[in-house]
């Protein structure tokens, strides 16, 4: 590789920002942030997340080497593009649009994205923000990509969906059973997440931070919790790191199971559905009684954890994967030897490698299609450098290959349960953070993919700005290529392979 | 396959038993309930879930109920995939400006007589979120609601205890009077 075509040469080139932790920081002026878009297009940098404050666009970039944030001051509220060349960043460019009234010129994308027309104010987090003036926009006044061809027709579904799933509008386009087109259009559950966390204590904006979205509770915490110990120079508790470890496994395992079961149950194979479900309620209740919440929400905080794993609570957890394995592996077995099962499956909604690779996919959608980043060992964090396990990786891209990462991701969070269980460090689980100002940045491995956070804490140690990207993000434009040319039916089998949050999209 | 079938007939089901109607729920519909909902409801009710901003989690929970340790169905109770053929909402989340002409149109599609129940302290109050630019709040200032169950999010027995209650509200079978401290005429025969 050329020097040019590093990450870490355009970083030299940029003004450092001080105070920034554990990676660097740069200001980008307009040259160089159209030298940025250059380099995008000839590189293959990953865009990790696209965020903003009132006056500033900041990006998150990934090399093989290199980690760093560039930011880019728009006092006029204007920056150059970065979506016209990564498509990725399309929708986080109209959700900066549609919070902070930043516009990216000779954007992919003009339409709204989270700002649907109800809100009471324009530009909510802008400096520019303001009542909006006029009648809410009504729901059908949303410009759908037009589709034109003979004999195709229009399925309109959602925000209310026909199953206990979370709200959005899905737009298909199709012929005969053919979906031609499908777009999503997203936004329903936007709480103000963002909002809500300014001027915040770190502690306050945690329980924010932990129902970012309630399947990864733990992985939006840890998140959090680790971006606020580097913006504070400070660090959790070998025993807290264990714990956290111990927590997110579980969350791992239980949600993997709910999609097994979930996808089995959408090709209308209710036995696997039945046992898969019993096996994680088996999870949730251990979790229960180890740490007094089922999804283990508000366990993970700032400085450590908020409860100790009692010894009782450590046997509960052996015991749960001593029985936890037979009944799994027995499970898959009868997955694995169903031909009308593996039928709905096998090469139905195939994600493609490149496209993986170009939206920084992660989880098991990047995994199941060939992209094997796992935050977990790179860039790392402990405990996992000592702890011994696989990140599974396969090529074919389709919902029985998801269903396979999620199997050998069950297998090893077995196998490291264990292993932390048998080496917990013993001591403190939990010290106070100190208030002081500084930035964070967090990327930890949920179940979902890597969650990444950004947080900014002023002199008394509350939040300035915190954006928490879910990995849904780089997730969700690629369900819509995934689901080109299959056929409408396979929707669900595809949408539930994928688990995109919507809650951890919307905020 | 058929191993894991055989050990579940030799080791017997999963499924626990019910926890009793929740007192606090059952005192909350005893002011409620009208005689119509006994002859509507008999002994079953059709839900329809609708999340208006939650996080997921209440959803996680209320998934649960249908697993074989809880096995909603075994009370008449279950999720219907419309509105039209609902007799409950089930509300979930701090409503937001984006979702709430979605559950009154949801609201407007339920027939009557219909029961609203806001499930988790979002629903409930507003939780976490409350009012803000991009929240309504508590699922009452858009839909009247009948019952509260309160939990962020509710664990499955809880929701399960709730929905029981509005079922023996609805079967004449409601908390007596003085546990109400409201006077009820007595049921149609």
């Amino acid at each position: 590789m050329t020097d040019e075509g590093r990450l870490e040469t355009f970083v030299r080139g940029c003004e450092a920002v001080p105070g920034h932790r554990p990676w660097p920081r740069v200001r980008a002026g307009r040259a160089q942030w159209r030298a940025l878009a250059d380099l995008l297009a000839k590189t293959e940098w990953e865009l990790l997340a696209l965020w903003a404050e009132p006056a500033e666009v900041h990006v998150a970039l990934r090399d093989e080497t290199t980690l760093a944030v560039v930011s880019h001051p728009c006092p006029e509220g204007r920056f150059p593009s970065l979506g016209r060349i990564r498509p990725g960043a399309i929708r986080m460019e109209r959700a900066v649009h549609d919070l902070f009234g930043l516009l990216a010129e000779g954007r992919a994308d003009d339409r709204p994205w989270l700002d649907h027309g109800r809100w009471p104010v324009t530009a909510p987090l802008g400096k520019e923000r303001a009542p909006r003036l006029g009648p809410p926009r009504e729901a059908a006044d949303y410009g759908f990509l037009p589709v034109e061809g003979e004999g195709l027709h229009e399925i309109p579904v959602g925000p209310v969906h026909a199953g206990i799933i979370e709200p959005g509008h899905f737009r298909f386009h199709a012929n005969g059973e053919t979906v031609a087109r499908l777009e999503e259009r997203l936004g329903y559950v936007h709480k103000g997440i963002e909002s809500l966390m300014q001027g915040r204590t770190a502690d306050e904006a945690a329980r924010l931070a932990a129902r970012v979205s309630g399947d990864s509770t733990v992985a939006h915490s840890l998140a959090f919790a680790r971006a606020v110990e580097a913006a504070a120079e400070t660090t959790a508790p070998p025993r807290a790191d264990a714990l956290r470890a111990v927590m997110a496994e579980l969350e791992r395992i239980a949600n993997h199971l709910g999609d097994f079961g979930a996808i089995c149950n959408d090709a209308s194979f209710g036995f696997i559905h039945a046992h898969a479900m019993a096996l994680r309620e088996l999870v949730l209740r251990a979790a229960g009684a180890c740490f007094g919440h089922r999804l283990m929400m508000d366990r993970v905080v700032p400085g450590g954890v908020a409860c100790d794993l009692s010894a009782k609570g450590a046997a509960t957890l052996k015991r749960l994967i001593a029985e936890m394995r037979p009944r799994f592996e027995a499970l898959v077995e009868v997955y694995d030897n169903k031909p009308s099962l593996l039928d709905r499956t096998v090469t139905t909604g195939v994600t493609l490698t490149h496209l993986v690779h170009r939206f920084a996919a992660g989880g098991y959608v990047g995994r199941a299609a060939g992209r094997g980043m796992d935050a977990r060992k790179v860039p790392g964090y402990p405990p996992y450098e000592r702890l011994d396990f696989e990140v599974p990786v396969l090529i074919e891209g389709d919902v029985n290959a998801r269903v396979w990462i999620r199997f050998t991701e069950i297998g090893e969070s077995l196998r490291l349960l264990a292993q932390l269980l048998d080496h917990l460090p013993s001591g403190e689980v939990r010290r106070s953070v100190p208030g002081r100002a500084g930035e964070g940045l967090a990327i930890v491995e949920g179940f979902r993919g890597d969650v990444l956070t950004w947080v900014a804490l002023d002199g008394e140690g509350r939040v300035r700005r915190c954006h928490p990207r879910d990995p849904s993000w780089l997730q969700w434009p690629l369900l819509e290529a995934a689901i080109l040319g299959n056929i409408v039916a396979d929707f669900p089998l595809c949408n539930k392979s994928f688990n995109c949050s919507y809650s951890g999209h919307d905020l | 396959m058929w191993k894991i079938v055989a050990a579940t007939v030799l080791k017997g089901p999963h499924t626990m038993h019910g926890p009793k109607a929740a007192a606090d729920a059952l005192a909350e519909l005893g002011r409620r309930v009208e005689a119509a909902a006994r002859a509507r409801l008999g002994r079953s009710l059709s839900i329809r879930e609708v999340d208006a901003g939650s996080c997921n989690g209440c959803e996680l929970e209320v998934h649960a109920l249908g697993n074989v340790f809880y096995d909603l169905e075994r009370f008449g109770i279950r999720f219907v995939a419309s509105p039209r053929h609902a007799d409950v909402l089930l509300v979930t989340g701090p409503v937001t400006h984006n979702m709430a002409e979605a559950l009154k149109r949801t609201y407007d599609a339920t027939p009557d007589p219909k029961w609203v129940i806001a499930l988790g302290d979002c629903a409930c109050t507003g939780g976490l979120f409350g009012e803000s630019y991009a929240c309504v709040g508590a699922a009452e200032t858009v839909v009247p609601v009948d019952l509260h169950i309160p939990g962020c999010p509710p664990p499955p027995e809880r929701i399960l205890a709730g929905l029981l209650a509005l079922i023996e509200a609805a079967d004449g079978r409601i908390a007596p009077a003085a546990a109400t401290g409201v006077s009820r005429s007595p049921p149609d025969p």
